[in-house]
């Protein structure tokens, strides 16, 4: 019944409830929002990580190779020769050795030239279809081929560059071959092909039409150096492969390199800046001094979150502390009709927490709500998801005690008041 | 059913007041009358318990009300003493019907709907039960203290000024229904005044 009356009461003052419920919700809403997104991002960001230990690009940027080579969400850095790349993945430190070359996309999705090892690294087999194998055969990440609908042996064509819009390659269409399993990582959002296809594509700008030649050429040449690879050193990346066709004409845009000896992690960005035109980056420090940077805006927005909660507190204070005046009759009514203190005090403390809960469910939707949009946002821009669904026991729970301890400090005063009201006073002075 | 010995109280050393002995019983009534500032409401709320005399005792219903405790003492006047004020207050959100029900649940733990429905069919306002008390008129709100005070039954209704604020045709009626429940139910009624039109209506009656 005094859970009822206090529910009651809540109904019955609509602007002071709006008002703290509004702010109530914010400020919820904001933390869980922010809670979310640095988790699924961190998440994300270290999810893509796992296994790379360095990447070998062109010299720039650092944090702007690992965004490109390990996010796909920014631009390469440059290209860099692949025989000189070769020279350190075949180094002994190194365990393996991924090449990504970059250079078309399909529809704003970036084809990347790799080998099968890329797909295997990030977990991803096959849902449809064959790995590719030939020139011009691709597999398609999950998320891109349930957006624009494509099936196993599709045909299509890549535009230059990594946006939409870039110079359509009319001559080398592209066949499905496969389609991937959801991952939840970058590769979800990504096309791949063989390195030569992408080699093919952009030598026909330099030799105009005989690529095609050229290139079955190489695969001929392919098969008189496997001898010569063999007791050169026993790795059989077809990459290396063709690379040792056409040396000099071969670029790539960065190698994904795991390491045996994790002294290399600290040697290796030195040496390779010191000796060659190339650099190397760490993508867990480069993630690392993102997130850093990333930390002292969320922690400015979570301050500001803290403060707007802070504020719905004095809010509902001073909604319950102006009410205790004209509500003082009815309490003592209350008392008369046989309520101990203890029953209004309860009231009070009561239509405060109620108010706590559902501002704290209300905040919790909306923030899901919000990253929901955000979401639509960022898989269009950056090609990240995050999931709305995704619930933070712990920190929301965290998150829910607070806000209840809020509802019971603004309760506390005006619950002791009504607690310790005079009845005989108060109504003598009707 | 309700009686007091030299009862005396005292807000501040010069203004004490001390009160006549007062006894009235069960399906009686008892009018207090007065000048104003001669302790009426005083009087009042030492009899419901919400003040403690400085000497003297109150008895109701065989209960010495200085043997209880804070606690004991909202239970019991909850239990046994109905109210009735000048100006009737009511827990502005909720309805007529709730408010009863807050009131007997208050006192008793059990929201006894039934008869909360009952006693408003007797005042004639159960058409009313679901409105807030804020749509009532004055006359209206005072009949629903009446049932108020009577929901759980208790042996001693209070009044203070029930009347004042009414034109002579509610009075009128307020003061007939007050004296009829209060009989049906068995209570022993005590009303504060110094309206003159009860006077004539009451034949037992005490002057400060």
């Amino acid at each position: 019944m005094i859970a009822k009356t206090a529910l009651k009461n809540i109904r019955y003052r609509p602007l002071n409830t709006a008002l703290s419920l509004v702010l109530l919700t914010a400020s919820v809403a904001i933390i869980s929002l922010l809670l979310l997104l640095q988790n699924q991002f961190e998440k994300k960001f270290s999810d893509n990580i796992d296994g790379i230990d360095l990447v070998l690009g062109a010299k720039g940027s650092p944090l702007q190779l690992i965004l490109s080579s390990v996010y796909q969400m920014d631009a390469p850095t440059g290209n860099i020769p692949l025989d000189s790349a070769q020279v350190w993945m075949k180094n002994p430190f190194v365990q393996s050795a991924i090449p990504l070359s970059f250079g078309d996309n399909y529809r704003g999705f970036k084809i990347v030239g790799t080998t099968p090892e890329y797909s295997q690294k990030y977990g991803a087999t096959l849902l449809s279809g064959t790995m590719f194998q030939k020139d011009f055969e691709v597999v398609v990440g999950n998320a891109i081929a349930e957006k624009l609908g494509l099936k196993v042996g599709q045909k299509f064509l890549g535009s230059h560059g990594d946006v939409e819009g870039g110079e359509v390659h009319e001559d080398h269409p592209y066949v499905i071959t496969g389609i991937l399993k959801p991952t939840g990582k970058v590769i979800d959002n990504l096309i791949l092909s063989n390195l030569s296809s992408v080699w093919a594509v952009h030598g026909s700008h330099d030799h105009s039409e005989e690529v095609t030649d050229d290139h079955v050429h190489s695969e001929a040449c392919n098969h008189e150096h496997e001898h010569s690879d063999a007791h050169d050193h026993n790795h059989s990346d077809q990459s290396s492969e063709t690379a040792h066709a056409q040396p000099e004409t071969r670029e790539i845009t960065a190698v994904l390199l795991k390491m045996r000896n994790k002294m290399a992690l600290v040697t290796w960005p030195r040496l390779i800046a010191a000796n060659t035109n190339m650099q190397v980056a760490s993508p867990a420090v480069e993630v690392n001094r993102l997130f850093t940077l990333f930390g002292v805006g969320i922690q400015a927005l979570q301050y500001l979150a803290y403060g707007i909660m802070l504020i719905s507190g004095i809010s509902i204070f001073i909604a319950l502390y102006n009410t205790l005046k004209e509500r003082k009759y009815e309490f003592a009514l209350m008392r008369i009709s046989g309520a101990g203190r203890f029953h209004l005090l309860k009231l009070i403390v009561f239509e405060s927490l109620f108010l706590c809960v559902i501002g704290f469910v209300f905040g919790i939707i909306s923030g899901r709500i919000a990253l929901y949009v955000i979401s639509g946002i960022a898989s269009d821009e950056y090609k990240m998801t995050f999931s709305p669904l995704e619930v933070l026991w712990e920190e929301e729970g965290l998150l829910f005690l607070l806000t209840i301890f809020t509802g019971f400090i603004a309760a506390l005063v005006p619950a002791i008041k009504a607690y310790s009201l005079n009845i005989s006073k108060t109504l003598a002075n009707a | 059913m309700i009686q007091t010995q030299s009862l005396s109280f005292s807000y501040s050393p010069a203004a004490r007041f001390t009160f006549p002995d007062l006894r009235c019983d069960k399906g009686e009534s008892l009018l207090i009358t007065g000048k104003s500032g001669t302790g009426k409401t005083t009087l009042l709320h030492l009899l419901g318990g919400l003040l403690r005399p400085s000497s003297g005792s109150v008895s109701i219903a065989g209960t010495a009300l200085e043997s209880l405790s804070e606690r004991q003492l909202d239970a019991f006047r909850g239990r046994q003493i109905g109210m009735i004020l000048q100006e009737s207050h009511f827990v502005a959100a909720l309805s007529v019907l709730e408010n009863l029900q807050l009131a007997s649940w208050l006192a008793t733990g059990n929201q006894n709907s039934d008869r909360a429905l009952q006693l408003l069919a007797e005042l004639d306002l159960r058409d009313h039960a679901a409105k807030y008390t804020s749509q009532l008129s004055i006359g209206q709100k005072q009949r629903i203290s009446i049932a108020r005070a009577l929901i759980t039954s208790p042996s001693l209704v209070l009044a203070d000024e029930p009347t004042s604020s009414l034109d002579d045709e509610n009075a009128a009626i307020v003061t007939q229904l007050l004296k009829k429940l209060s009989q049906e139910y068995g209570a022993a009624l005590i009303i504060v005044t110094h309206d003159q039109r009860l006077k004539e209506q009451f034949t037992n009656s005490v002057v400060l």
